[in-house]
């Protein structure tokens, strides 16, 4: 076990081996030393000789038709040197294309791109053009002219649910349950998951609770808008260089939409500035490109900030309805939800894990979960850190606590009592393996925080817990042994909070190396195998995995080299913590490294993985706040994040994972939402009206980490990046109701909305 | 467009003439003009910190300063915290403390740390997030930012203390 606060005492919950070399240290990231000196190269940090600036036009409609566009007086500017509509985009057909983790119609990721025949949101990029400065650029858009025919626009989602409501895509039939719809509609999809019989559940409860739950469209937020530079050769080969979660995902849909061969495009990544979902869809990446491909010279194209809250992925807003029923004695018994979960303007938005996260902490019989996909007149949503599963926790956190509270049950105890355990079925049907939301409680209920008295007035404790799937998928890695014994490890994994560190660390840990002996480089789609995204908390269990094996190919190798050396069988060298041996004879790693250097081939590693389960990961918070019933305004006055992480690698990244997962769950509750007039335009598109957390806003948050190995991982590794996202709103909603009575339920419990409530009371 | 002016400054510590039009901001001028990329660009309007440097002595977001005000100041940015191939105290906590994940916004938190740390190098905890206020960091919830800059000021007194 880690904790962040070592002076107070802490439960360990820790099921694992413990005597790691290099696993459960905390070594200096390796490429730390480069982002503290302001050395390391972020996209827009990026040049090339000649480089263009490009600039986006974007739509000030909610929603339009484009009559026509002319381009002619931006194009004949000095310094303009093309300009670019989605008529030059060759791959807008309707048709799916494959994207690893899921398929896509590239009619809509194209017009997402560049919008095609309609405007669907403010925001929404209509034409590009690319110039010898920005400012020429900036300049240039505003003299392309857009003929518009208004059309009257929907925000939120159970308006555009209506008969009446305006349609935003004419192609768009509901996917119902597999069933097509016959006319244009906004429901794009209706998914259901049922399990046991829930009237017949609900028939044996003695307490029912059914309530109402609004939440509003927010923001990654992530510090780095989206930059892409593009430079299209003249033998057709594109390179991109870009801020992406994944290489080769947006090689993959840069390819499809320019129709080129996935191998003619060359995507590198650069250090990149934050992502949590919203930088795996490609936004400027075919627009550089298609600048390039017209001007004949790279091209880099950067977002504003205002661009990036109206014109990339957010996550949804939603509505949702949901009933829980539980006995005298405490059993959760039936569950049922009604979700409907804006889409933005295209369809595809996060419904289906709503659906499969919404009772995804507790183990009760019978459960039945309609999920509704809808478009309306808002960016096309994308992931957001364990996207969709935040939504459903609040809401059902919110229901478990007035449970457990009407029947004067402590909170922790009755979450354990109900909670979710291997062999567990959740309602779409996944039978949980080992998982540790039972520890991640009794952690909680351990910690000096829960047993801590909080006293006074205005003031509220509240408990939320949360769930994310951490997916798999496919991961490269190679590696080569240096001369010096050192070894150099190259990955496909962007990294965005540490993983190189936290690969090479389990890399390490196999060849019974340090962690500093291996230099970690995250390479371009030309030099390593396919890699799926960073995301889905993903990189650390799948590459970690890709590195383990790696790391065993070169032992198997040096192993050889050793028996050659020795003039033994591969099978008598014992190595034993980067010590190879044979009848008393030792080698270290490094005087191996350095003979196998001098003899014989280079020795050079590399493997694939691409693991086909999910790591399940649980977390519980506790917040306690204060409410200024003069102004509505909640104080954070303590916080305790407990996740279980099945082996932290590098402890304090995980905490950085727990805490930051935590303050933007923080921000998701109490302050953050896309605020839209009643024309529907974004009213707050600056961080200044956004108003993400400031440190000025947040306690410390203090970290338990609990460990029930994965069992699927050789050194027990769970994802753990999505989680903490999830159980804030819950819990502080949780801790104003005790603080002050009013159980809210609409995101964000902002300051007039909680003030009105309290008012009302 | 306005023409170009010559500006002359003091940049970490040298002296440097630089061409730049009327509307271009000293972060444009850093960024583009001069390669000094340690700055970032966050918002361009002065809400997240990350384009944070030293003007006369006061941390600014260079994003809401023209170029040509730059003329006769004496400007320090985070490419000038490391000195004589060695990090400074405070860029060694951060790393130790984990004080980044991305690393977008770290160059401007460093700016801005190390500027209250020598002008109040006991500021409390409180002190610190008030400080810090401007910078906005999306990955670490802030907890190890502040730690990072409460170690370096324990190193600092445990540094001068006999």
């Amino acid at each position: 076990m880690s904790t962040e606060t070592p002076d107070k005492p802490q439960t360990e919950v820790f099921l694992g081996k413990t005597d790691y070399k290099v696993i459960g240290t905390r070594p200096i990231r390796h490429d730390g030393a480069e982002k503290v000196t302001g050395k390391a190269i972020y996209t827009a940090d990026f040049k090339l000789p000649g480089m263009l600036h490009g600039a986006i036009l974007r739509s000030p409609h909610p929603h339009a038709n484009i009559k026509s566009i002319d381009t002619s007086a931006a194009e004949a500017m000095d310094g303009v040197m093309a300009v670019i509509t989605a008529a030059d985009m060759p791959g807008l057909k309707d048709k799916n294309a494959n994207l690893g983790e899921g398929s896509v119609n590239l009619l809509d990721l194209g017009s997402n791109v560049l919008a095609h025949g309609k405007v669907l949101y403010r925001g929404h990029a209509v034409a590009a053009v690319a110039a010898k400065t920005v400012h020429i650029a900036q300049e240039a858009i505003k003299h392309i002219k857009v003929e518009y025919e208004e059309l009257p626009a929907v925000t939120w989602v159970l308006d555009a649910m209506k008969e009446d409501a305006p349609i935003l895509l004419d192609r768009v039939r509901t996917d119902d349950m597999g069933k097509m719809s016959d006319s244009p509609t906004n429901v794009a999809k209706h998914i259901r998951f049922e399990k046991g019989d829930i009237d017949d559940g609900f028939s044996q409860c003695d307490i029912v609770i059914e309530k109402e739950f609004r939440t509003e469209t927010v923001h990654q937020g992530y510090i780095e808008p989206h930059a892409s530079v593009a430079s299209w050769n003249e033998d057709g080969h594109l390179k991109i260089w870009t801020a992406t979660q994944g290489s080769f995902t947006a090689r993959q849909q840069t390819a499809e939409l320019l129709e080129l061969p996935v191998s003619k495009v060359t995507v590198t990544p650069c250090e990149i500035g934050g992502g949590f979902g919203g930088k795996i869809a490609v936004y400027t990446q075919p627009v550089a490109a298609l600048l390039s491909q017209k001007s004949g010279r790279p091209v880099k194209v950067t977002m504003q900030r205002n661009e990036v809250f109206e014109g990339t992925g957010p996550t949804p807003g939603s509505y949702m309805k949901v009933k829980l029923g539980a006995t005298n004695d405490g059993k959760l018994v039936a569950g049922e939800a009604w979700l409907a979960y804006d889409a933005g303007a295209f369809p595809g938005g996060v419904i289906g894990p709503g659906c499969m996260c919404v009772f995804s902490c507790y183990d009760f019989e019978h459960a039945k979960v309609d999920g509704y996909d809808v478009l309306v007149n808002k960016p096309k949503t994308q992931a957001y850190r364990a996207p969709g599963s935040t939504h459903v926790a609040f809401a059902v956190e919110t229901i478990v606590d007035e449970i457990a509270e009407k029947l004067e049950r402590d909170p922790i105890d009755f979450r354990i009592q109900n909670a979710a355990k291997e062999g567990t079925v959740r309602v779409d049907g996944l039978k949980y393996p080992r998982i540790g939301l039972v520890e991640t409680l009794e952690a909680l209920k351990n910690s000096d925080h829960y047993q801590s008295k909080l006293e006074g007035p205005n003031k509220g404790r509240g408990l939320g817990c949360g769930f994310w799937f951490n997916i798999g998928l496919k991961s490269s890695v190679t590696a080569t042994v240096n001369s010096d014994g050192m070894v150099s490890l190259i990955e496909g994994s962007t990294d965005i909070g540490g993983t190189r560190t936290s690969i090479a660390m389990q890399f390490a840990e196999t060849l019974g190396i340090p962690a500093e002996d291996v230099i970690p480089k995250v390479a371009d789609t030309d030099s390593i195998g396919y890699t799926d995204v960073t995301g889905g908390s993903r990189v650390t269990f799948s590459t970690g995995l890709a590195a383990y094996k790696c790391a065993l190919d070169i032992q198997d190798q040096l192993r050889a080299r050793a028996a050659e050396l020795w003039d033994c069988e591969p099978e008598n060298v014992t190595i034993e913590e980067g010590v190879y041996s044979h009848n008393g004879d030792t080698m270290t790693f490094k005087e191996l490294a350095e003979k196998a250097s001098q003899v014989g081939d280079p020795v050079a590693g590399s493997a694939t993985v691409s693991p086909d389960c999910f790591t399940n990961g649980f977390a519980a918070h506790l917040a306690d706040v204060e409410v200024d019933p003069e102004t509505g305004k909640v104080t954070i006055l303590r916080y305790t994040a407990v996740q279980d992480a099945g082996k932290a690698i590098h402890p304090s990244y995980v905490e950085g994972q727990m805490q930051g997962g935590a303050v933007q769950g923080i921000g998701w509750a109490l302050n953050e939402e896309y605020f839209y007039d009643e024309a529907g335009n974004m009213k707050n598109a600056s961080y200044l009206d956004y108003r993400m957390p400031t440190c000025l806003d947040v306690p410390m948050i203090e970290t338990i980490i609990v460990e029930v190995p994965n069992p699927d991982h050789p050194y027990g590794v769970r994802g753990v990046g999505e989680p903490p996202i999830c159980p804030p709103p819950g819990a502080i909603a949780n801790a104003i109701y005790h603080a002050t009575g009013v159980r809210m339920t609409q995101l964000p419990i902002s300051p007039p909305k909680l003030w009105k409530a309290i008012s009302e009371k | 467009m306005a023409k170009k002016q010559v500006v002359t400054s003091n940049i970490n510590g040298e002296e440097v003439e630089f061409l730049c039009k009327p509307q271009q901001s000293l972060l444009e001028v850093l960024r583009d003009e001069l390669d000094l990329t340690g700055a970032k660009e966050g918002c361009n309007n002065g809400n997240c910190g990350a384009c944070t440097v030293m003007l006369n002595g006061h941390p600014v977001n260079s994003c809401l300063v023209l170029g040509v005000e730059a003329e006769g100041a004496e400007i320090t940015t985070v490419e000038s915290i490391a000195e004589g191939g060695e990090l400074h105290p405070l860029q060694q906590c951060f790393l130790e403390d984990a004080a980044l994940q991305c690393g977008i916004c770290t160059p401007g938190f460093l700016v801005a740390a190390k500027a209250l740390l020598e002008k109040n190098p006991d500021a409390t905890e409180h002190d610190i997030r008030f400080n810090l206020a401007n910078n906005l960091c999306r990955c670490t919830g802030y907890d190890k930012i502040v730690k990072a800059v409460q170690n370096c000021q324990t190193q600092s007194k445990e540094a001068v203390s006999p």
